[in-house]
Formats: structure tokens, C-alpha cells, sequence
């Protein structure tokens, strides 16, 4: 069987050939490779990735311009017919501001930019893109954002944390989240956001493989196997 | 004509970029600050077609993040 993954690579992407590899390594597949200004998404994609980066050049606010780029209106179409999308970082961040997620991404409480490895909770084990973590869960995931505080009012919280919306939360202080919210999925459940990389947690030479299995739920769940 | 759009936080909204910058007048020994808000202003340059349905439609598309931030539309007389 193919499996047809698809990274968007926005001017100012950076980690668009790094979540390539990681889908390539683990579908066993060549990843195809959209550019932003693309009106087209190839055809029958099984998974679409937004990469990490500071698409154009963050200018009025990170992700801003990326969401109204021409691909991201394919996007926006795919994911309502139900075609997984995952946003990492900067791609979390486009998703937020196309809609596709509720909330925002802020600048982080202690202003530093900050790059390291954090510990994480899972959440839930349920989603497309968890199923391979147990619930409750302690993993670790780098990141590396300026912009990874997230917010959104207490009523739209509340609704996330009760229909299992939230996937991933910091078990450390890390940038001043709305409770400690790491990566959230939209209501169908077919896109996550998150601020950390799992793309780079692939292997032992990385420090851990707790982010391939990110990539292993999700491919895994997909082509049934 | 020009059009100054000022995008600043909602209320309640936490300002990490304002509160360093209160903490910085703070070091430099300017007393009586008790609270800054970093906003931002965009300056567009239009001719007569554009309504200020059309302005309002820019801001809520593009210039703000309706999440976050409010906006105020202001027209510059020549």
C-alpha cells in the first residue's frame, strides 16, 4: 500500500525537511512537498503536515500571513473532509490563525525564547495521532518557540478539557500556557497543534523516541495496521 | 487618504512584552508606572472606494486576531 504525506513549506520554514524524514522514516513512503504558494494540494493525500519555522518572518503575528497563503485554503478544505493535518510550532501557530484551532499562541510569559527538552502528559491516548501513548503518560519533546504561550477564554478551555480536546500538557513551567496546554486536536479530531517537536525525537541518536510515536499512531492508524 | 489601525490586547489578556517594559521604565528609575500595554500600529494609505465596512473587514481578516485583540479604525484627514 502507499501512504501520501504531504509537508507545506512556507518561506521562513525550517523544520519542513526534518518532519519529511520523520514521516518518510516511519510510512516507508517519499513524503510529497507543497509550497505555500501552491492553489493545489496533490490528490488523495492520507496526512498533511505544517513544519515549524518563522514563516514570513512572523511579520504581524507568528502564522498570520502563512494562514492566508493560497495553500492554506486547500488546507482548510482537506481537514473539513476529514484529511489529518498536524501543526508543529510554527505550524500550530498557522493553525490557530486559519481557525482550525481554537485559541492563540502568545508571546511566552518570560519573554526568553526558549529551546530545550520538556517533559509532557499525555492527555489523551484516544486521538488518531495518541493512540500508540498510554494515557497519562510522561513523555519528552523538545521545543523551541518564542511564541508558544497559549490562550483562549475560560469557556472555550473548559470545552476543550471536557471533550478530551487537549492532547498534550507541559509537566514543567515552560511558557505560561493556559493550563500548561502543550497541543490541542479540533473537534473532529483530525488536526493537532503542538508546540513541541516530536519530529525530533525520532531515534536513540536524538535522545528518545517518545516523538516517532506520534508518527507510529497516526500512520499505524491509518493504513489499519 | 491615510488610516491608522491600532491593534492592541483585550482586557484580561496577559501582556508578557508589557509588563518587561514596565519592569525596564522601572530600572530606570522612572517611578509611578503601574501598568504598560505593547500594542501595535498599522498605517495604510487608501483612496475613497475603500468603505469602513471594507476597513473593518481588513481588521477582522488580517490585522487583528479577534482572539486576542481588539481594534480602532481612525481616518487621517489629508
Amino acid at each position: 500500500m502507499s501512504f501520501r504525506a504531504a509537508v507545506v513549506t512556507f518561506p521562513g520554514s525550517n523544520c519542513d525537511r526534518d518532519l519529511a524524514v520523520a514521516l518518510e522514516d516511519v510510512t516507508g513512503e517519499e513524503c510529497l512537498r507543497v509550497w505555500h504558494g501552491d492553489a493545489d494540494l496533490p490528490e488523495r493525500l492520507d496526512f498533511i503536515a505544517l513544519p515549524g519555522g518563522f514563516s514570513y518572518g512572523d511579520y504581524l503575528r507568528s502564522g498570520a500571513m502563512a494562514a492566508r497563503s493560497p495553500i492554506m485554503r486547500a488546507v482548510v478544505q482537506a481537514a473539513g473532509r476529514g484529511v489529518p493535518v498536524l501543526g508543529v510550532c510554527n505550524g500550530f501557530q498557522v493553525l490557530t490563525e486559519t481557525g482550525l484551532l481554537p485559541g492563540a499562541l502568545m508571546r511566552n510569559a518570560g519573554i526568553r525564547f526558549v529551546c530545550r527538552n520538556v517533559a509532557l502528559t499525555v492527555e489523551n491516548s484516544q486521538s488518531l495521532f495518541t493512540s500508540h501513548y498510554m494515557k497519562g503518560q510522561r513523555i519528552t519533546i523538545p521545543v523551541a518557540h518564542h511564541d508558544g504561550n497559549y490562550f483562549a477564554d475560560e469557556a472555550t478551555l473548559d470545552r476543550l478539557e471536557g471533550e478530551g480536546r487537549v492532547a498534550f500538557r507541559y509537566a514543567e513551567v515552560v511558557n505560561g500556557s493556559a493550563r500548561d496546554i502543550a497541543g490541542v486536536l479540533n473537534d473532529a479530531g483530525n488536526v493537532l497543534g503542538m508546540m513541541p517537536h516530536p519530529e525530533r525525537m525520532m531515534e536513540r541518536a536524538q535522545g528518545g523516541t517518545d516523538g516517532r510515536t506520534l508518527f507510529e499512531s497516526a500512520v499505524r492508524g491509518l493504513i489499519g495496521a | 487618504m491615510k488610516v491608522r489601525v491600532y491593534v492592541s490586547l483585550k482586557n484580561g489578556v496577559l501582556d508578557p512584552q508589557g509588563r518587561a517594559i514596565r519592569h525596564s521604565l522601572e530600572g530606570l528609575g522612572f517611578s509611578g508606572v503601574i501598568d504598560a500595554r505593547a500594542g501595535r500600529l498599522i498605517e495604510l494609505e487608501v483612496d475613497e472606494s475603500v468603505t469602513d465596512e471594507a476597513l473593518d473587514d481588513m481588521c477582522r481578516k488580517l490585522l487583528a486576531n479577534m482572539v486576542i485583540e481588539n481594534y480602532r479604525v481612525e481616518r487621517v484627514a489629508a
